[in-house]
């Protein structure tokens, strides 16, 4: 165990491993690794504000689809409402259109009643006269016996 | 055993904990290098650094590969460790402590190669009949770390506190700034400033030496039979097991007192 020139060499020979270890290897590897993590960081930071951004989309979409559900509730009650308003008219307006049919119905069949009667009463006068000719044998002045024609026309 | 011819323990042990020291110049004394350690030393630090350094140059910050990702695991521990402790503003604490942690944790694990297969290879292959393979369970290594930490840490008191608040520091502190008490202030830092490199050091190197001295103890039992030879093996790779941990416990503590004495420096008291 000796003290010798030796310890001087090493601590030179030292001295140069730290000047290298100092001046290329720490600085390289340093720099790798600090930008590596840099770049996790980002990257972490990056994934969050997504998963944030990714939230709140969520929540927008859950309104949107709220919102759209009240409407088209509202747009289905409206609907069903005209609907019924629609077929209430429809109902109330064929019911007088088919009242006025009926009313027209029965005025022209009593015109019809009426007419009828009139052409059977000329009918059962002129049957009556042509009747009565045959029993006097002679012509019946119609003229003469206007005024009776007419009376018995009225009774019938 | 290396030499194939028949050793006493003394003599293996002994062959095993010479270094291949030369002297440098006219040499003699201190003027001596162990070759062996400054080379095993620059061999291991430069295929790390140079392995990190390879691994740096294809640094992506996108996905990283495999080999990148446990690089930036490595590095990130570190800094980690680092600002949890130190919170002063140099931008050379971190490197230093990722260079001392994959530097002393790698020339500790010189220890897992089978000493005596390595001792045949220094042999035979390179040739040289006394070679130490771990340089960390050379005083020398320890001490130059822990002394290269030393001066950073009065670099940094001296920087932080200028030079008149450094020495104010030694004299004024831990007990008060009256007169009196400066002599005893003055002893209580020089205490404390000898005892940290001394423990820093001699931690380390009394944990790898003695991990050494095991493996060639458990190599000697070996040696005497078949019984030993089975025991020793079960023994050695028990031992090797546990000096994962050593090893990179120890590379650890180093890391985190260099970490702690250089933080240490930068408190006023």
């Amino acid at each position: 165990m000796d003290i010798n020139l030796t310890l001087l060499m090493q601590a030179v020979a030292f001295a140069a491993f730290i000047w290298f270890t100092a001046k290329f290897v720490w600085p390289p590897l340093m720099h790798a690794i600090e930008t590596r993590q840099k770049q996790i960081a980002d990257g972490l930071a990056a994934g969050e504000q997504g998963k944030q951004s990714l939230a709140s989309a969520e929540k927008r979409i859950a309104e949107m689809l709220a919102e759209a559900k009240s409407r088209s509730h509202e747009i289905i009650v409206q609907g069903e409402k005209l609907g019924s308003e629609t077929i209430e008219a429809a109902k109330t307006e064929a019911k007088v259109e088919a009242d006025r049919i009926i009313t027209a119905a029965k005025a022209e069949i009593q015109q019809e009643v009426a007419r009828a009667k009139e052409s059977l009463r000329n009918q059962v006068s002129d049957l009556a006269v042509a009747g009565a000719t045959k029993i006097l044998k002679r012509e019946v002045d119609a003229k003469a016996h206007a005024d009776l024609l007419a009376a018995i026309r009225q009774e019938l | 055993m290396a030499a194939g011819t028949e050793l006493t323990p003394t003599e293996y042990i002994q062959h095993h904990l010479t270094f291949l020291a030369k002297p440098v110049g006219e040499g003699g004394g201190f003027w001596t290098l162990n070759y062996d350690t400054f080379i095993t030393t620059g061999i291991v630090g430069a295929l790390v650094f140079g392995f990190l350094w390879l691994v740096t140059r294809k640094a992506t910050t996108g996905i990283p590969s495999k080999t990148q990702a446990f690089v930036e695991l490595t590095v990130d521990f570190v800094n980690e460790q680092v600002k949890g402790i130190y919170h002063g503003e140099s931008k050379v604490v971190a490197p230093l402590a990722l260079t001392t942690f994959v530097l002393v944790l790698f020339l500790n694990a010189m220890d897992f190669l089978p000493i005596d297969v390595m001792s045949w290879i220094y042999e035979h292959v390179f040739n040289q009949h006394t070679w130490r393979g771990v340089p960390t369970a050379d005083v020398n290594t320890t001490f130059a770390l822990a002394l290269s930490v030393f001066a950073l840490m009065i670099f940094y008191s001296i920087k932080v506190k200028g030079l008149g608040g450094w020495i104010h520091e030694l004299f004024c502190s831990p007990f008060g700034s009256n007169p009196l008490l400066w002599v005893f202030n003055l002893l209580f830092n020089a205490v404390e400033y000898l005892s940290k490199p001394l423990s820093h050091s001699l931690r380390l190197y009394g944990n790898m030496y003695a991990g050494e001295i095991i493996f060639m103890l458990l190599g000697l039992w070996a040696a005497t039979g078949i019984v030993g030879a089975v025991l020793g093996g079960v023994l050695h790779l028990g031992w090797s097991i546990f000096h994962i941990l050593i090893v990179a416990l120890q590379a650890y503590i180093f890391m985190m007192l260099t970490i702690v004495y250089i933080s240490m420096a930068h408190e006023h008291h």
